[in-house]
């Protein structure tokens, strides 16, 4: 890809100038990937709040009565039993179960949706909603328009609860509510991508850096950028659209069957339920190292002496001071086992583990067992 | 941006920093702010033999992986074992606490292919344009 390409640029691009952030091209977007240290900004959301510009991401809104649409065809998603104010993990998939794009559906109302994307993938993701919505429906792209922020961290509902008010703490996890914010109306979820407690924002990008003053002036929460976002979501174990899952690799593979509700027709159903009854070629597995030294994207996995997979992510963990990562094997291969993960003269030995690598995050905190 | 007037410096930001037949080297403050925070450092064990522009080590950061080329030729003497436990002395102090390995001089005529703090300095600021 050529990174000269015109990159679109988010409302607070001249805000991370001022902070002094180190700017980089991401899934088409002029993004903050450091502010004083990823090391450190992780660290910071472990323990306190992070706050961080996700206003890249794309926002569909849907009016669509499930009885007389074919919404529920396009995701993966129970979107029947989902109920309102709820939020659900899932898939759109290609015929082939490929991964289209991984999505999180709101249910605002009982006909209407907010569906929340990828940066990369969103004008593919309208187009392909677009093509194979039938009945009476609305949809309509409001990226251009919708900013988003997420506030992350075990301290960030007392960070956000002056802004937002106390009814902020009844959110529960995977959950989501308006709340009258600057003026505004807005959509906060409690979700996220760092494995603690958080929320994300929706507000009108004219807004967006209003709203990112306002909760930076609180000293509990710092700016975070997308290079401690990936940290902080592979220590979760969670995958990234365009390295770790894509159009050529479906949720079985990815070792994410669980976000699949198989009731109900889905494009990508049938391949799906064949892969389930022949069995998988490639699966995702999980490795942590036995030293700070870190396997990278595309580092050879090598078990018993042959090569069986690639890594698709990896990096060294600032919570647990060792390497991790992600990638698919060919074989199976049990939680404890060796693998060595190579590229040249370099060769890391790891072990086979259970995801999430890092077991303290705040997220369910406060949920009811 | 740090750059002492005692050394000499490599257009892959090394530094080495001679003393007699002698010349302990290192990566350059330019290059510690590149990386970012560096988490791990595969250095050259003592005995080993480097040459000028050739691998001696690499750098890890959170972000990447990258190598480091030898800014004279000769046989590693002595190698930072502090950073083995604490690789960010490299990201708070390049040129001191954060050297890489002593090594002893094979051919001090390579120094000719080395810059001045002056050229290097003007080497990076021709960079950032």
């Amino acid at each position: 890809m050529n990174e000269n390409l015109i990159l679109a640029e988010t409302p607070l691009v001249n805000k991370h100038k001022e902070l002094g952030a180190k700017l980089a091209p991401f899934g088409g977007w002029l993004m903050p990937i450091q502010y004083s240290g990823i090391i450190e900004e992780h660290n910071w959301v472990r323990q306190n709040a992070g706050l961080f510009d996700i206003c890249h991401m794309g926002e569909f809104m849907i009016q669509a009565d499930l009885a007389k649409s074919n919404l529920g065809n396009l995701v993966t998603i129970d979107l029947d039993g989902m109920p309102f104010g709820a939020c659900r993990y899932g898939f759109m998939l290609n015929e082939q179960a490929g991964i289209i794009d991984d999505l999180l559906v709101y249910r605002i109302a009982a006909s209407e949706w907010m569906v929340v994307v990828n940066a990369a993938t969103t004008d593919g993701d309208f187009a392909h909603l677009k093509k194979h919505l039938t009945g009476a429906t609305t949809l309509k792209n409001v990226s251009q328009s919708l900013g988003k922020l997420d506030l992350q961290g075990p301290l960030s509902a007392d960070v956000l609860e002056e802004l937002a008010g106390p009814g902020i703490r009844q959110l529960r996890y995977y959950t989501f509510g308006y709340f009258k914010l600057l003026g505004e109306k807005i959509i906060i979820s409690r979700t996220g991508y760092t494995g603690e407690l958080g929320y994300e924002l929706y507000m009108p990008n004219n807004k967006i850096p209003q709203l990112w003053d306002k909760l930076l002036s609180d000293k509990r929460a710092r700016p975070i950028g997308l290079g401690a976002r990936d940290t902080l979501r592979l220590e979760m174990g969670y995958s990234l659209y365009g390295q770790d899952i894509d159009k050529n690799i479906t949720p079985l593979e990815a070792g994410l069957g669980h976000f699949i509700y198989l009731d109900k027709e889905f494009i990508g159903k049938a391949s799906l339920l064949k892969q389930k009854q022949n069995g998988v070629s490639r699966r995702m597995i999980y490795f942590a190292a036995d030293s700070r030294r870190s396997p990278r994207h595309n580092y050879r996995i090598v078990y018993k002496g042959r090569e069986a997979g690639a890594v698709t992510s990896g990096s060294f963990s600032p919570s647990l001071g060792i390497g991790i990562g992600m990638g698919y094997v060919k074989d199976k291969i049990a939680l404890g086992e060796q693998v060595t993960l190579s590229e040249n003269s370099v060769s890391i030995n790891a072990k086979v583990t259970e995801k999430p690598f890092y077991k303290n995050g705040s997220a369910k905190s406060g949920e009811i067992k | 941006m740090i750059i002492p007037d005692n050394l000499f410096y490599t257009k892959d930001h090394e530094w080495a920093r001679l003393a007699g037949d002698k010349a302990t080297i290192g990566i350059t403050d330019f290059a510690q702010s590149a990386l970012g925070d560096i988490t791990f450092i595969d250095l050259p064990k003592p005995g080993a033999k480097v040459e000028q522009s050739k691998w001696c080590a690499t750098v890890e950061s959170v972000k990447a992986a990258s190598d480091v080329y030898a800014p004279l030729s000769g046989e590693v003497l002595k190698a930072n074992t502090d950073l083995t436990n604490h690789p960010e002395l490299v990201n708070k102090s390049a040129y001191d606490a954060g050297w890489f390995a002593v090594i002893k001089i094979a051919d001090l005529e390579e120094k000719s292919k080395l810059m001045n703090s002056v050229q290097y300095k003007e080497y990076v600021q021709g960079l950032s344009k």
